[in-house]
């Protein structure tokens, strides 16, 4: 019985917590935007956002297409299909690694530091404080950073992706030895514009959403304490790890399973 | 007394009528009226925990009393649409505890900030009201300091200075001298005095600090349990004979407020479990127990 209230509980406070997160988004983007103020506001949170998540997405990229091209070409050698290694790499770029892991970094670089900063803008009382000038802590915070999130994923996975093929070039290439112009000339032949680009650019756009709204809401939403705070970005990188998995799952299925 | 609280009412920028607000189950308040007078210094008083502050977040129409009026200058704030209660708050502004300067902006840019937002003046007219506000509150010359640079004391009055950016008609205090050394204490207390006859401005101050509030009020009441216990001016107060009121204003630690939260009785949740201690108890006078559970 204490179960089932215990599951009623839950229950609510999850489709409450819902519709308060689709109330903090829409009345944050749905109005008429005002150029003038936002443009500035929007620059400074793309630099934010967007690059100063630049090296780690670089990074990373680099050496996964470096492990990509390693672990590669060491399965299809054996077949001698070294020849593949290019669109093997590329496909799992393009497809998989580059939407995914980038989002799955930019939730714990730029994620977490979105719903912290936020979160204490409220606990600092900076957000009442915006309220009783007469300024929508909504518009002027909240909208602009989910902007700068939403518009950047979408690019670092596109980075991501590329500095990944060039790692697979340097190791594949100019390590192990496969022939250049067949690294390139296969993988052009092999990739599909809209199967395999424009699906990753899709997937990473519904990240991208996802990611960005998770942490401007948890920031916004979250108990005005140093606890509060902590536990907002915790919940924050968490649930939308576990969200971009299960995505990539459902996209996945509709995208190349039928 | 009666006839005082007329005229009061007639010249009033806030009054406040039959006003209930509850957290969850709690009732914060219940059923209070009081009116603010134009140009005055009213300060609220009240032991730490009652809702002072909540007070100010209903005026300031951040949250919803579950039924009252609270009118201000004529506008009720809850029955507001949000774009009529943005206008409002356009003549009114707030002084937060924590000063709650913008962390990422100069002192400059904080107090240019809602001159920036809500009018379209050149930047040199900007420049010279932000330097006669840093001037009023005597920190022209940390203009290009950032926020984490200054002391809680500086913060406080450069928030000030914001608050005053777009010359309000009505200032609400939140804690103004709570946490401050003397210095910066008696530096606010003037700062409030002087602005509020210099410009004529409105204020309430929320604070539980007795003389400090004691020496710059015109008004003051003080709410406990619920409901206002007493009200007045400093002179009143101090000769209130309510027993929760003198308990308050001359900080005991025991009277109507008690020094021990409500619990159990002391010698019954003692015993309890423990059938030898409980002999060994019930065999000692139970004065000589009261007398030990008193240090």
């Amino acid at each position: 019985m204490q179960q089932l209230q215990l599951l009623g509980k839950n229950t609510l406070a999850l489709i409450s917590g819902l519709g308060r997160a689709v109330i903090v988004l829409l009345s944050a983007i749905l109005h008429r935007p005002d150029f003038r103020k936002g443009t500035p506001l929007l620059m400074q949170q793309l630099y934010n956002v967007g690059f100063l998540s630049l090296v780690i997405i670089v990074v990373s990229g680099g050496f996964i297409g470096m492990v990509l091209a390693l672990q590669g070409y060491t399965i299809l050698v054996g077949y001698g299909a070294e020849a593949s290694l290019g669109p093997m790499v590329a496909l799992a770029l393009l497809r998989e690694l580059g939407p995914v892991v980038s989002a799955l970094l930019f939730a714990g670089r730029a994620g977490s530091a979105l719903t912290a900063e936020i979160g204490l803008m409220k606990a600092t009382e900076q957000l009442s404080s915006l309220e009783m000038m007469a300024v929508d802590p909504l518009r002027r915070v909240i909208a602009p950073r989910f902007w700068a999130g939403f518009i950047s994923l979408p690019l670092l996975a596109a980075i991501f992706s590329m500095v990944g093929i060039l790692g697979a070039h340097l190791v594949g290439v100019d390590w192990l030895g496969v022939d250049s112009g067949t690294f390139w000339s296969v993988m052009q032949s092999q990739v599909d514009f809209n199967k395999d680009i424009l699906n990753g650019i899709i997937k990473s756009v519904v990240f991208a959403f996802v990611v960005t709204w998770i942490a401007v809401y948890k920031g916004y939403d979250c108990e005005p304490t140093s606890e509060g705070i902590s536990r907002a970005t915790t919940s924050t990188v968490v649930q939308s790890s576990l969200l971009i998995l299960a995505l990539d799952f459902i996209l996945t299925a509709l995208m190349f399973a039928v | 007394m009666i006839s005082n609280e007329k005229s009061a009412n007639s010249a009033s920028l806030v009054d406040i009528n039959n006003l209930t607000f509850k957290r969850g189950e709690r009732v914060i308040y219940n059923n209070i009226s009081l009116s603010i007078p134009k140009g005055k210094i009213t300060a609220i008083m009240g032991p730490s925990g009652i809702g002072k502050t909540t007070l100010l977040r209903l005026i300031g129409g951040q949250i919803r009393p579950e039924s009252g009026q609270i009118l201000f200058a004529g506008n009720d704030i809850p029955q507001l649409s949000r774009k009529e209660l943005y206008k409002v708050r356009k003549r009114m502004s707030m002084l937060f505890q924590s000063g709650a300067l913008f962390t990422e902006l100069s002192v400059y840019d904080n107090i240019a900030f809602p001159i920036r937002e809500h009018t379209k003046l050149p930047e040199a007219i900007i420049e010279k009201i932000v330097l006669m506000k840093l001037e009023a509150v005597g920190l022209r010359g940390a203009r290009d300091l950032q926020p984490n640079e200054l002391s809680g004391g500086m913060a406080r009055r450069v928030a000030l200075a914001r608050a005053i950016a777009l010359d309000p008609e009505l200032i609400l205090y939140d804690e103004p001298f709570a946490g401050q050394d003397p210095i910066s204490m008696g530096v606010i207390v003037r700062l409030i005095r002087s602005l509020s006859d210099a410009l004529g401005l409105t204020s309430v101050v929320v604070s539980h600090d007795v003389p400090e509030v004691m020496s710059i009020a015109d008004y003051i009441y003080i709410i406990a349990e619920q409901k206002i216990i007493g009200q007045g001016t400093p002179e009143q107060i101090q000769q209130d004979k309510s027993p929760l009121v003198k308990q308050f204003v001359q900080g005991e630690a025991d009277g109507p407020v008690p020094f021990h939260f409500a619990a159990p009785h002391y010698q019954n949740e003692l015993i309890k479990n423990s059938p030898v201690l409980g002999s060994a108890l019930n065999s000692m006078s139970s004065s000589a127990l009261s007398n030990r559970g008193q240090i």
